[in-house]
This record gives C-alpha cells, structure tokens and sequence, in this order.
C-alpha cells in the first residue's frame, strides 16, 4: 500500500500528503515512457525533488490510479505515428504529414539527425519545434508507410 | 495591429462578437483537453476573453481583475491556465511552435489587466508577424526560426547542379576542356568512317579481281595514323585540363565546408556525431571529385559520341540509322527506372557507413571507460551490428545493381544481331554496299560499349548527388547565432553585462527562463547552484555560443546579437572543466587566441598563470608538444595553460566554468593563485562547485532549476537561511564528513 494520499485541488494540481507533509503541484513522471510506461512511475515535488515511487501503477489504488492517469495524460505528450501520409521531399528538412493515435497534424523535420533510434525498433522524431513523435516499430507501418520512412532510414 | 483572424475562424468568430468589440490578441490552439489534435481557438477583446474548442460550444470569461492567465511547458506541449483567485476555470493546450504567441497572448492579458485596473482603456497588444508563416515573431528577428529552415529547403532532385556555384569560377577552363572534349571525340570517330572506302573501294574490288592503288590504301591508312594521334593529344589535353579544374573544385567544395561548419553555433555541434561530420568533410568532398574528373567526364564524351555518331550514321543511311539507335529510347528509360531504387540505396548505404565510424569515433576516445567496465566484446558486437546493417544495405543495392549491367550488356548484343539483320537483308537488296554495313557495325560496336560505361553513370551519378546532399545540408544549415545585418562593433568593452528576462530551451527542455542580471564592470560573480540548474547555460548565452530564446543579453547597454561574433569573442576570456589542448607547441597553444603575440608576451602570461616553472621543466620548454599525441601534462598543467591563453588575450569579460573541479584540492591552490591575477580588473563569471573556491567573489548568484533564486554576498546569503545556506551547509557536512574519515 502506498504511504500517501493522492488529491486534486481546485486549482487542477495534484497534491500529496504524506509523513513529511503536504506537497502541492506534484507531478507524476515515467521513468521508461517508451520501453517500460506501466512501470516506474515517480512522484516529484514541485521542487523537483521526488516525494514517492510507484513501482507499478497496477498495484495502485482505484482512486489514485484514475488520478495519476489523468495527470499523466495532460503531461505526456508523444504522438505514435500510425500512418505517413505525405513526405514533401527525399531529404531533410521537409514536411510530414501523419496520422498519429491523436490525429493527423504535420510538422517539419529538420535534418535526418532528428530521427532517433531509441530501441532496437523503435524510432522517435523530433520536429523543427521539439515535439516527439514516436514510431514504435517501422516493420508494422502499412507498405506506403515504409517506402516513405525508408528515404530516411 | 492585430494581426488578422484565420479563414477558418472569421465569420464563426464575428457572429460571437458584441457590436464594437475590439479583439486585442488572438491564438489558435491546436491541441485539445486531451492532448488530440485539434483547432481551438482564444479571443481576447476588450471585453473579454473567448474560447472555443472544435466541435466544442464557445466559453466566454469577462474581465475581473483576479484572473490570471499563465502559461508553462513540458515535453513539447504548452499549457495556458486561466485561475483566478479560487480556483482553475480553464486550461488550454498546444504544441510548442505556437509558443511564441501563447507567450505573446498571455503578455497582452497581464497589460490588459494593469490596464483595466488602472481604469485606461487597453489598446490592442502589438504583434510582429514573421512573413514567412505568418506566426508573431520573436523579437529583432527577420524569418522566425521554422521559416528560416523553409527558405532554405533544399530541392529533392538536381541537388547535383547546385554544385554549379563551386564551378563558376572555372568556367573558362571548363569551356577549354569542352572544346577539347568536342574535337577529341570527333578524332575518335574518323577511323570507323574510313572502313568504308577501305571496304568498298579497296577490299571488295580486290576480291572481284582489281588491284589494290598503293596510293590510296596509304591515304586511307595514314588517316586512321593521323586521327590516332589526334585522339591521343586531344585526349591527353582534355584529361588534363578537367581533371585540374575538378580538383580544384573539390577543394574550394571542402574548404567552404569546413569553413562554414566553424561558423556554426555550438547547438549544431550538439546534435552531430563527430564521426559523421568528418565523413562528410573528408569521403564526400573526395567522391565528388573523382566523380567530376572521371565519371562526369567520360559520360560527357560519351553523350558527344553518341550524339556525333548519331548523325554520321543518319548521313550514310537514314533507315540502317533507325535501326541502329531503336534500343536507345529502351535503354535510357531502364537507366530512370533503376535511378530512384539505387537513390535511395546509395543514401542508405552513406548513413550506415556514417554509423560505422561514429562507431569508431565514440569508442576509441572513451576506450579507458570500455576497458575499465570490460565491455570490449559488446563494444565489438556494436561495431559488428553496424557492420551487419551495412552489409544489408549493401547487399539490398547491389541485387539492383548487379542485374543492371548484363541486361545493358544483354540489349547491347540484340541490337547488333539487330543491326546484322537488317544489314544483310539491305545488302542482299544492294540498297547498301558492304563497307556501310562494316561502318555501322564499327560505329555501334563503340556506340554500346560506351553506353554500357554509361549505365554506370547511373550509380557514380547517385553516390555524388548523395554525397552532395550531405554536404549541402551542412552548407544549408544557417548558424543559430546569425550574424547581424547592422553590426555594431564594440571595439574594446567596459564589461558591463545586463542579463534580461532571458530564457533558453534545449528542444522541448526550457533550461532557462525570466533570468534578470546586471553585472558591473569588473565585478566578481559566482554562479552556484546544483548541476543541471542552468548556470552553464546562462555562460553559453552570454558568451553567445547559443542564442536566448526569449529576452535579451546586453554588454554596454547594446545587445550582443549585434555586435559580430568574432569582435564580441575577443573580449571574452574562457577556462572551462576540461582544457583543450590542440595539438601544437605549448607555445602555440597559449598564443591560440592571438597567434601574432610575442614571445615575451607568451612568458608574461605563463608567468602570471604560474605555468612557467613546469614549462621550463619539460624537455623543450615552451616548444614541447602538446595535446593529442603530445607531451604528457597533468590536470592541473593543462588547466594552467589553458588559465595563460585566457590571459593572453587580455579580455574585458572572464568566465570560469569549474575551471578547479576536477584537480586535487592542493593543485587547486595554485590554479586560485595563478586565477587571482587573471581576475583582476575583469568582469568575471565563475561557476564553482566547490563554494569555497568563490570567497573573492562580489555578489554570488544561486540558481535552481533554470531560475535565479538568490543574490548576494557569502555572509548575506548565508544569514537569509535560503538556498545558498542548504548549499553551503550541505558542503560543510561533507567535507566535515571527509575530516573524521581521514
């Protein structure tokens, strides 16, 4: 059993209570958001600094698990591309456009350094902004997929 | 002005609007509350605020003067909160390109807010719109920062002809070179012409019984003698001429290169494999060379060739001619349709190479690490992989590849059974005589033996362009510290810094944000604070490695992005953690910042960095060879060196970044002293992990987590129990703990 209690304040902030206290604005981070999301999940102060870890958020608590859930899904935000639609050239920079699991959007990619093999399969895209894109095995893509991402690879 | 609504929202936002209502700022969100894409959208009047989600109905907030509108980020999304005293009422959600304006809208509210409190009427909020996207602009910045890529979109295909600017100034040689290409070609083709005569007016007439004119077999010979030798001088001059004017290509190619690829800004650097920008300097510039002096060439000879021969074949006979040249057409759409699959191939093939020597190029510098944590095997399972991948790719070109040329071989033997055909039939109708038919076949036999060699064009072609391309991306990358159009030369500065709501983000990491500084001329600033809290950031921005992404940095009342970088540098003395030692003199290495300066000046400052003494014991002295493949020097030597270089130049501003952390506690006794006598008088920055090594410093300046958190002096700080006092008393512990151990 965890040794704090979990509560959202008016302001939408998680706060947790514990020995130590009461910690307002506490925010839950992924330690492996990519190879390993359901486990490790940490809970930092506003600090920075962090107040609990969850070794695995299936041994949570039902009220608590829907929080840190929720509060997970504002925070994280790394579209696994589902689809290529359209690339706008052979080399960098050019325009993508993508169907991800939230929707189709387009972005820039800036140089072919911004794709990133993170795991034996798994690739992660970085737009001219920042933003992540997460392939997470280009072998499950649909053929047109491919052929695109392979100009890349 | 407010820039003008999107299409998208115009008439659905007008219908919302109250008869003179005036929209201050406006965003379109693209995100929705779960962080799906979507349009949204955020109205600010002077009335109040609107939103509207897609699909969503429109929510409307009026002016209060307790609401409040902040905006943070994390991981690629922005968040803007409206709060007001009670509680969250609203929040909405976007990717960070729209940052800039989120940022702006969030601004307009605060001044709409002091505004209405203040009882004025509030005007709409100013925005600068980048031409390119239409997106407000950051400040002092023609093209916003995605823009400025797009201008510089390379086309996908062609990439090759951009090269043409390296060429220009060869032009007149080039032109030689074609002429004598022109005139060696044509040598090449007498000889095949003079079958004819020989056959028809000397053989055949021979074989029915007329003898052989000793004259005129000598005129003929002595042709095929004379268009040899042509061929061969002409040969011999147009080689020579290309291959001169290809090599030089190729060089002014890797200079600008290398010359640009120093004027890029250090986040550049960031992002590339050492490994990989040396290929690319190195290999590419190389096969672009070869591939203009011998392949380029020879393919132009040869489309000459077919184009003369063409012509001569149709001046004999026009319908042989037809024949001859049908498998043309077939062959040169099989050269396109295999084009685009080694393309990609080829380029495939570069970038695996590329992840060999990264390879390479990680594990042999952090080779005392491999050993020490006996990880050779997986390091050589790693090079292996790489190697695997490459032998892959490879292999997936070259099934192409090798089917190519025996099917350019395969239609080269069709077309003369072709050619023999037709011919035979043509002279059994004595249509022709036999020494045309003996001229087409000499003629065609040449004719698809080059274009054999051509098809191999296809492949020199692609492994250039790609190869082109990698250079060109590096040509293409515009600096992240532009230069300024309108420099401002600061000559020699007072050292005044001001620091202004600055703020930087490494990708979607803000690093640093609202930083606010003024340092005096020749003040002593202590930069502390845990690692990772962003003080060598705040040194990077000021010495404009980076530049700020928000908010400015002003030395003597000017901001620094104007000045040129090279004038501003030279008024910036810098020791880091770890000095670098190029490889040269020891001598040379402290001259590094100014090569001109004398050898007393060089001793001066090897004095005062207390460097002098173990100079005089190496070997050479000051002409002992340092760096890479150099004189053996300890931590703390190398940190003296580098200490001197810095004093050599004489700078206006001072930074030490852990210029002590990592020698004994006794050899940072003597890098205090020899940084005593650098400091004086100097604006300096120092960060320090050890807080004792910042007892002479005027103010000191705590960070946490990309934000100043406190400021001043040692006693100050301490007696203020914040920050600074866990840092210290944190320090103090341990090096408490240290003494009852020993």
């Amino acid at each position: 059993m965890p040794e704090f209690e979990l509560a959202r304040n008016a302001f939408g902030r998680l706060v947790l209570k514990n020995d130590a206290g009461v910690h307002e604005g506490v925010v839950p981070v992924r330690a492996f958001p990519v190879t390993a999301p359901g486990e490790g999940v940490a809970l930092v102060s506003a600090q920075g600094r962090e107040l609990a870890w969850i070794a695995s958020l299936e041994g949570l608590p039902g009220a608590a698990r829907i929080l840190l859930e929720e509060a997970l899904r504002d925070r994280e935000f790394m579209p696994e591309i589902l689809r290529l639609v359209s690339v706008s050239g052979n080399a960098a920079p050019c325009e993508w456009k993508v169907k991800t699991d939230r929707g189709e959007t387009a972005f820039t990619l800036k140089s072919e350094d911004d794709i990133r093999r993170i795991s034996p399969s798994a690739l992660i895209l970085t737009d001219s902004h920042g933003v992540n894109f997460l392939i997470k095995n280009p072998a499950d893509l649909d053929r047109h997929s491919k052929k695109l991402l392979g100009r890349f690879l | 002005m407010t820039s003008p609504l999107p299409e998208f929202w115009q008439a659905e936002a007008q219908a919302q609007l109250a008869l003179g209502e005036v929209v201050l700022a406006w965003l379109e969100t693209d995100l929705d509350a779960q962080l799906r894409f979507s349009r949204g959208l955020l109205l600010l009047t002077d009335r109040r605020l609107l939103a509207r989600e897609s699909g969503g109905a429109w929510r409307t907030w009026t002016w209060h003067p307790n609401l409040k509108l902040e905006r943070r980020d994390y991981a690629g999304v922005g968040h803007l909160e409206l709060t007001d005293e009670a509680s969250l009422l609203a929040a909405w959600r976007y990717t960070l390109g729209l940052d800039e304006s989120a940022r702006r809208l969030a601004q307009c509210f605060l001044e709409r807010n002091a505004a209405s409190s203040g009882g004025r009427e509030p005007e709409p909020c100013a925005v600068e719109n980048c031409p390119g996207c239409g997106l407000p602009l950051p400040a002092g910045q023609a093209l916003c920062s995605a823009c400025a890529i797009e201008a510089n979109r390379p086309p996908s295909t062609w990439t090759l002809l951009r090269l043409w600017r390296f060429a220009r100034p060869y032009r007149n040689q080039l032109t030689a070179g074609f002429l004598l290409t022109l005139a060696s070609t044509a040598a090449t083709l007498v000889p095949p012409y003079l079958t004819m005569p020989l056959m028809d007016d000397v053989l055949i007439p021979f074989q029915n019984g007329t003898p052989i004119e000793p004259g005129r077999v000598e005129l003929y010979l002595g042709g095929l003698l004379a268009a040899a030798l042509a061929a061969w001088a002409l040969g011999w001059g147009k080689t020579y001429i290309l291959a001169r004017v290809s090599e030089r290509i190729g060089a002014d190619l890797r200079i600008t290169t290398y010359q640009h690829l120093q004027s890029l800004s250090l986040e550049y650097f960031g992002g590339k494999r050492t490994g990989d920008l040396v290929a690319r300097i190195g290999t590419e510039t190389d096969r672009i060379n070869v591939f203009l002096s011998l392949h380029l060439l020879d393919f132009a000879t040869d489309l000459l060739m077919i184009g003369m021969t063409a012509a001569i074949l149709l001046s004999i006979n026009p319908w042989l001619a037809l024949v001859t040249l049908l498998p043309l057409p077939f062959i040169i759409w099989m050269i396109h349709v295999v084009r685009d699959r080694l393309r990609h191939g080829f380029e495939q093939a570069d970038r695996v190479w590329s992840e060999i020597t990264s390879v390479l190029t990680d594990t042999i510098p952090g080779i005392r690490v491999v050993k020490a944590f006996a990880q050779e095997k997986r390091e050589v399972q790693r090079f292996s992989d790489a190697n695997a991948r490459n032998l892959a790719v490879n292999d997936r070109v070259n099934t192409v590849w090798s089917l190519f040329a025996p099917s350019v071989t395969l239609l080269t033997e069709i077309g003369l059974l072709v050619v023999w055909i037709f011919g035979i039939w043509q002279v059994s109708q004595k249509a022709i005589t036999v020494g045309v038919l003996a001229a087409f076949l000499a003629y065609i036999s040449r004719f698809y033996g080059r274009l054999d060699s051509m098809s191999r064009i296809v492949s020199v072609t692609q492994k250039a362009a790609a190869g082109a391309k990698r250079i060109l991306d590096i040509l293409d990358q515009a600096s992240s510290v532009p230069e300024a159009a309108n420099p401002v030369h600061p000559g020699r500065i007072e050292g005044a810094i001001a620091v202004r709501n600055a703020g930087f983000r490494y990708g979607n990491r803000t690093v640093l944000s609202g930083i606010d500084l003024a340092i005096a001329p020749g003040e002593m600033i202590g930069l502390v604070g845990q690692s990772g809290s962003g003080k060598s950031t705040l040194v990077n921005l000021i010495c404009r490695f980076y530049d700020v992404a928000q908010g400015a940095i002003l030395v003597d009342g000017t901001d620094i992005r104007s000045f040129p970088i090279g004038e501003y540098r030279r008024n910036i003395g810098l020791v880091l953690q770890e000095p670098f030692l190029f490889f040269g003199t020891i001598a040379e290495n402290i001259a590094y910042g100014r090569p001109e300066a004398s050898r007393e000046d060089i001793v001066a400052a090897a004095r005062a960095a207390h460097a002098h003494e173990f100079i005089l014991r190496l070997p050479h002295g000051y002409d002992s060879l340092a760096g890479e493949r150099g004189q053996a020097l300890s931590g703390g030597e190398r940190q003296r060196i580098s200490i001197a270089r810095a004093l050599l130049i004489d700078p206006r501003i001072l930074i030490l970044d852990e210029a002590t952390s990592s020698v004994d506690t006794e050899t940072e006794l003597e890098i205090q002293a020899a940084l005593e006598n650098l400091v004086r008088g100097r604006t300096t920055i120092a960060i320090a992990h050890r807080l004792s090594t910042l007892r002479r410093a005027d103010r000191l300046v705590v960070m946490e987590r990309g934000k100043i958190v406190e400021v001043g002096r040692h006693d100050d700080l301490l007696e203020k129990q914040g920050a600074y006092y866990r840092l210290y008393q944190a320090q103090t512990k341990q090096l408490e703990g240290e003494e009852d151990h020993a």
